[in-house]
């Protein structure tokens, strides 16, 4: 393994303390982790925080500043974080227009931002909590754990970071971060794996003539494994995927907050279809180039333009990322003209940052 | 006999020792279905419960358990930091005050514990999770207890479900976590959850058994 690390225990730590060095507008706490605005805490917005396991920089902490995130909580590499610490950043950056989790949908992330909810509202904090679920890689619902949430979490704490800055109160919030995610699909390939420092060695072994459609960012086993292919070829089969991918229902858990209790509520996409206008992400793993990235994003231009679909905004970059692997993401977000004016709104992250 | 507030404790410190020497055995469970890190996250937030015991160990069962639960929450992590966390917390506030267990209060304890599980994590049996171990365990001691049997024989029939409980895991499809994704390939593979599940209930059997020894 050839990484620049230190020590292996002290990767995060000493990333969050380079962080704070780089950007002395953010407040970074060691203990528990978490990442906040320095202006924090709001006044009567809604705070917006997000987390998930490290590894996907710059997704979250890169996404923490004013028109994004009020707060981002790093677990371990590719772990999720812990209760007390949304349940810290909460208090840290909480005003009186509560808190709204951004939660991607992984089984580990989903119970630890559920726990904390029932704690941060125990102390009487307004709080509701929105999954991202947008990996058509995913066919189903019924026997797994559903789709998992990818691209779509970096459009999505965009728009809805916007929106908390324009005054938007919780509830609102909550329901545009739902639209964007029925409105959002992903799909993403390997052509290498990333090996987690901790563990030393690649977390799955791909041929060298092998790639893999469909990869989870946390190296998720995806829809099949073939031989390599051009660029235009591989970008072909991930947009047709999400362009043909059909109506998707599932149960969503959400915060009754007047009962204190989850409960479940039936959510449908539906299909992307000619006329609709889409943000489109074209997002590296970590180690694609994006030079790569352009040939990926040209092929895509014309394939949606041959299907009657017309990208508004575009996105090229390394946004949500699984260490050092090689390959590439797709995200497609429908949108309207209220998704469009929060998306072109000004935000000023480490990672994102127009209008300023 | 009874269950004391001195055997949870000790039973809390027995499960970090044998969390630790199965740190690697849990990991390679969790290696062809998971992330390979259920022995580690098991061992580090044990090791973090034991740190915490001896500022509890003067209160009551309830306390305790339920200390041990907030540790376990904050220091494990992925999906069984709040499953694990869940189960502690429901199982002390079931044992609220209480500074000695008869097997009632055991069965108490298990229910509460389970039914916190159900909640979090909105699992059943047969979906290849730690369910698969506890709900047996627990309608074997329920058996046990029911017939008056002592302690001992009813925690060894308890160990027994669980541990046949992990086996009935091997040729489930998993549905829920991060081996759902897998479908039909998770067939063949214990549930590492489950596996844990067996190591806890031995370490109470095996703290039980040296107490009545002593006696």
């Amino acid at each position: 393994m050839k990484k620049l690390i230190n020590a292996v225990d002290h990767v995060i730590t000493e990333q969050l303390e380079g962080m704070a060095l780089a950007h002395p507008e953010l407040k970074i706490s060691l203990d528990p982790k978490y990442i906040a605005r320095a202006d924090a805490p709001l006044t009567d917005k809604v705070a917006v925080i997000s987390g998930g396991g490290s590894g996907h920089e710059p997704m979250h902490g890169g996404f923490v500043g004013v028109g994004m995130l009020a707060a981002a909580c790093p677990g371990e590499v590719f772990t999720s974080p812990t209760p007390d610490q949304m349940y810290a950043a909460a208090h840290a950056v909480a005003g009186t227009a509560g808190v709204l989790f951004v939660v991607k949908n992984y089984t580990g992330d989903v119970l630890n931002f559920e726990t904390a909810a029932e704690m941060v509202h125990d102390d009487g904090i307004k709080v509701q909590n929105v999954l991202v679920d947008d990996d058509v890689a995913v066919k189903d619902s019924l026997y797994t754990a559903g789709r998992r949430g990818v691209g779509t979490t970096v459009i999505l704490e965009k728009v809805v970071g916007a929106a908390a800055e324009a005054g938007y109160d919780l509830d609102q919030c909550a329901e545009l971060a739902r639209r964007v995610n029925s409105y959002g699909r992903s799909l993403g390939m390997a052509l290498t794996s990333c090996t987690v420092p901790a563990v030393g060695k690649p977390t799955f072994t791909l041929g060298a003539d092998e790639i893999e459609i469909g990869i989870g960012i946390h190296g998720e086993p995806g829809q099949y494994r073939t031989t390599m292919k051009t660029a235009d070829e591989i970008t072909t089969t991930l947009v047709n995927a999400i362009l043909d991918d059909g109506e998707y229902r599932r149960m969503l858990r959400e915060w009754d907050r007047g009962n204190a209790m989850w409960i479940e509520r039936e959510v449908i996409d539906t299909p992307l279809v000619a006329g609709d206008e889409v943000i489109a992400l074209v997002n590296s793993m970590g180690g694609t180039p994006q030079s790569e990235l352009y040939a990926v994003y040209r092929k895509l231009a014309a394939l949606c333009q041959s299907r009657g679909i017309r990208i508004l905004r575009s996105l090229v970059g390394a946004y949500i990322t699984s260490l050092e692997m090689q390959g590439v993401s797709i995200t497609l977000v429908k949108t309207d003209s209220e998704i469009l004016s929060m998306w072109d709104a000004p935000v000023k992250t480490p990672a994102l940052r127009w209008g300023f | 006999m009874m269950i004391t507030r001195q055997h949870i404790v000790t039973w809390l410190e027995r499960c970090a020792v044998l969390l630790e020497e199965k740190r690697a055995y849990l990991s390679e469970l969790d290696s062809p279905i998971g992330d390979a890190d259920h022995g580690i996250n098991m061992a580090r937030g044990f090791s973090k419960v034991v740190e915490k015991l001896p500022s509890v160990a003067d209160t009551d069962i309830g306390n305790i358990l339920k200390t041990s639960g907030m540790v376990l929450l904050s220091s494990v992590g992925g999906a069984s930091g709040p499953l694990y966390g869940t189960f502690f917390m429901r199982a002390g506030g079931a044992l609220q005050a209480k500074q000695e267990l008869d097997s009632s209060d055991l069965l108490r304890l298990l229910e509460a514990g389970i039914q916190g599980v159900v909640q979090r994590g909105r699992a059943e049996v047969g979906e290849k999770t730690m369910l698969d171990a506890l709900v047996p365990a627990f309608d074997a001691l329920k058996a046990r207890v029911e017939q008056e049997d002592d302690l001992i024989t009813a925690l060894q029939a308890a160990l027994a479900g669980a541990e046949h409980g992990v086996e009935l895991t091997i040729p489930l499809v998993a549905k829920k976590g991060r081996a759902s994704y897998l479908g039909e390939r998770s067939i063949g593979h214990p549930d590492p959850g489950a596996a844990s599940v067996t190591l806890l209930l031995s370490a109470l059997l095996d703290v039980v058994k040296s107490s009545s020894r002593a006696e």
